[in-house]
């Protein structure tokens, strides 16, 4: 561990070691300054940058953030660095790979076979001197793709989640809320739904309920339950029609465990999902979320930068193979993300990183009613990340999830993004809303009567049934 | 999408979920209506999250009970939102003027997230808990200001209390702007854990009433005192569900 500094005019900036500087080059975010990490000054913040500019990639291989005897996230991301893959940046200092990543020569083949080569610390140092402008561009020069029975992350497609939460999880409303999205088009990634209770018998109510409507209509999608891992697994154990495995992760293995998980559950939920052998186009069958601030308000941070500790969830991603991974970046609250600045700045540098080391990324694009942020805001953010490429955003009926009380997309938001964009939704998914006769001549998904056709058979559906 | 349909497909759905369900589309945007419904509610959770609640109006309220004001190290909103460490603690002064008795129970009322909480709920659910623990030693009630919960650890132990009981105004959803939400802690000292709680959360209009939401804190309250604890090893019975998303 060694100290860095650098004089700018007469002032000398000293930093204890390579976590500091990385947290004083941090763009400014509450959580960094709650932690009493994050620069006391703008000067400071810049100075830490050229010091950050001038390490060398390799460096982070070496000086560890958190020590390999304390973390297992550490050792992951050390046992299973891909030294052949890394070669062709290993010369690099941070500066020289940012200003690579943004050249002609960084196309998306050769940032594919890169990924394996790139540690998350990397990966979060030099979003540290990427403006908003870099994050995007680069990000949409990678491809994530992966399957179960859709494809996910093709060029030129944007996939999303229906999520239609219900306070007490009644039957016919979550069914309300699902046959909405559905006529929007929304629910290619996942029709994912937060349970009420993490009761066994509650969320395989709920898997059925989904499994149920998916086979009436025929529809090339999966569904989730976001339940613990371990109660996953005892309902995979009881037979339950179950797809995807969900796990909520973050970046050490302290906060981890205030999950209540480690890389051995994680790896054995997988296992028993990938038993069931569901999976028609792909076997992705796994579906994980994360966040800036969760490994500090489990006080399971090691006085590393908030940001930095989310880039070291995505090495937990990466080695599960999930079908999908997205950042829940506004939920967290103002005393880690204060405003709508910073939650725009850490959904874009989120799925930068998760883009950059090969996982499959999507964004709740979302914020919580004691931030200082609103849905124009959100508009602001959903744009950006369709310009990124973003694989999926999630959306809800009219953007209020009255169960988790915060603010997400709509799904009209998706059917715009996707009108605007010329990005249809995933290919199985497109071909079936066809079959339906949901889309027009233009293969746009126009208003419709519900009066009648697919629209109405879906409305008359009954969960309970 | 202006011409009026003669049915609502979606009634029957309406009736079991608050979800803004079938709002219908002006091309890929939301019609007029419902932006401003939307913005409507938002306006609400905001100004509920901003607002000042009215701890004189209430002290008038709570007359002839004997009432602290006491704030926390918070000094505004904004420092509070980024600080919850500061919310947390009592500011030295007022703790310096908080005498200790012998108290089984300390009630403090905290504006939270949510003043109109307070505003709405929080004389109604004291006066129906102490009605229901008339027996008991009760502290002077505190009002705390900028304050979260475990700022009632500190005034709790300052009180004397063996247990301390917060009434606080919870983060506010578009659809329930002033929801309270009840902490009780046994023993109440700094650096308690939260996992040494038991929450009754969702108290409101349309959610736990005042009189039921009473009912479930005096049965935590003589629990508590009756097994020297909180939290995770006090499991609620029979009559005590109802506590979706109490965490």
């Amino acid at each position: 561990m060694s100290s860095y500094s650098i004089l700018l005019s007469q002032e000398r900036h000293v930093f204890a070691d390579l976590k500091a500087v990385m947290a004083a080059a941090s763009p400014p975010k509450s959580g960094d300054m709650l932690a009493g990490i994050g620069a006391e000054t703008n000067e400071r913040r810049v100075a830490a940058r050229y010091v950050l500019a001038d390490i060398p990639l390799k460096t982070f291989l070496e000086d560890l953030l958190i020590p390999y005897e304390q973390d297992e996230v550490t050792r992951l991301i050390v046992d299973s660095h891909d030294a052949a893959a890394f070669a062709p940046v290993a010369h690099m200092t941070v500066g020289a790979f940012r200003d690579w990543l943004l050249s002609y020569e960084a196309t998306p083949e050769v940032l594919t076979a890169l990924a394996p080569g790139l540690t998350p610390e990397m990966v979060a140092a030099v979003s540290k001197i990427m403006r908003n402008h870099d994050l995007i561009a680069v990000a949409s020069k990678c491809r994530v793709v992966t399957g179960f029975r859709s494809t996910i992350g093709l060029p030129g497609r944007l996939s999303s989640r229906l999520q239609p939460n219900h306070p007490t999880d009644d039957p016919e409303g979550v069914a309300g809320s699902t046959l909405d999205g559905l006529l929007y088009g929304v629910g290619d990634a996942v029709i994912g739904i937060n349970p009420a209770t993490d009761n066994l018998e509650a969320c395989m109510r709920l898997m059925e309920l989904f499994d149920r409507l998916r086979q009436r209509f025929d529809i090339p999608t999966q569904s989730c339950v976001l339940t613990h891992v371990t109660t996953s697994i005892k309902a995979i154990e009881a037979g339950a029609p179950l797809d995807l495995v969900f796990q909520s992760i973050a970046g050490t293995e302290a906060a981890n465990r205030g999950f209540g998980v480690d890389l051995a559950v994680l790896d054995e939920g997988r296992q028993a999902a990938l038993s069931l052998n569901r999976g028609t186009v792909g076997n992705n069958v796994m579906y994980l979320e994360t966040g800036q601030g969760s490994a500090l308000s489990a006080d399971a941070h090691h006085g590393v930068d908030e940001q930095t500790i989310e880039a070291r969830a995505y090495a937990v991603a990466r080695h599960l193979k999930p079908l999908l991974v997205n950042t829940v970046v506004g939920f967290i609250g103002p005393e880690y993300l204060y405003d709508s600045k910073q939650i725009i700045r850490a959904g874009l540098e989120d799925h930068f990183c998760g883009k950059l080391l090969g996982v499959p990324m999507g964004v709740d694009v979302c914020y919580t009613n004691h931030a200082e942020a609103d849905q124009d805001d959100m508009d602001t953010l959903m744009f950006l990340l369709g310009n990124a490429g973003v694989n999926f955003l999630i959306a809800v009926p009219g953007a209020d999830d009255v169960m988790l009380n915060y603010q997400s997309l709509a799904y009209h938001d998706i059917v715009s993004l996707r009108h605007h964009f010329n990005r249809p939704p995933a290919p199985e998914f497109e071909a079936w809303l066809k079959r339906m006769d949901m889309l027009d001549g233009k293969g746009r998904l126009a208003p419709t009567s519900h009066g009648a056709g697919f629209s109405r058979k879906l409305l008359d559906y009954r969960a309970s049934a | 999408m202006s011409n009026a349909v003669d049915f609502d497909p979606f009634a029957r759905f309406r009736a079991v979920t608050r979800a803004r369900i079938g709002l219908g589309r002006v091309g890929d945007g939301l019609p007029t209506r419902a932006v401003l419904d939307f913005q409507l509610s938002h306006a609400r959770a905001r100004d509920a999250v901003h607002g000042q609640a009215d701890f004189a109006a209430l002290r008038k309220r709570l007359a002839p009970l004997g009432v602290l004001h006491v704030r926390s190290r918070a000094r505004d909103r904004s420092t509070y939102l980024t600080r919850p460490d500061l919310g947390r603690r009592v500011h030295p002064d007022d703790l310096a003027t908080i005498e200790a008795g012998a108290h089984d129970v300390a009630f403090v009322i905290a504006d939270g997230l949510s003043a109109a909480a307070v505003d709405k709920q929080a004389e109604g659910v004291l006066k129906a808990c102490l009605k229901r623990l008339g027996d008991l030693q009760i502290a002077p009630i505190v009002l705390g200001e900028q304050a979260r919960v475990a700022f009632g650890d500190e005034a709790g132990a300052a009180l004397g209390a063996r247990i301390v009981v917060v009434l606080i105004g919870e983060r506010p959803g578009l659809s329930v702007p002033d929801s309270l939400g009840a902490y009780i802690t046994f023993a109440p000292e700094v650096g308690r854990r939260d996992s040494e709680r038991n929450c009754v959360s969702n108290i409101h209009a349309d959610g736990l009433s005042h009189e039921a939401a009473a009912d479930k804190i005096a049965w935590l309250v003589r629990q508590a005192l009756h097994l020297g604890l909180t939290g995770v090893d006090l499991k609620e019975d029979a009559g005590a569900n109802g506590l979706i998303g109490g965490a």
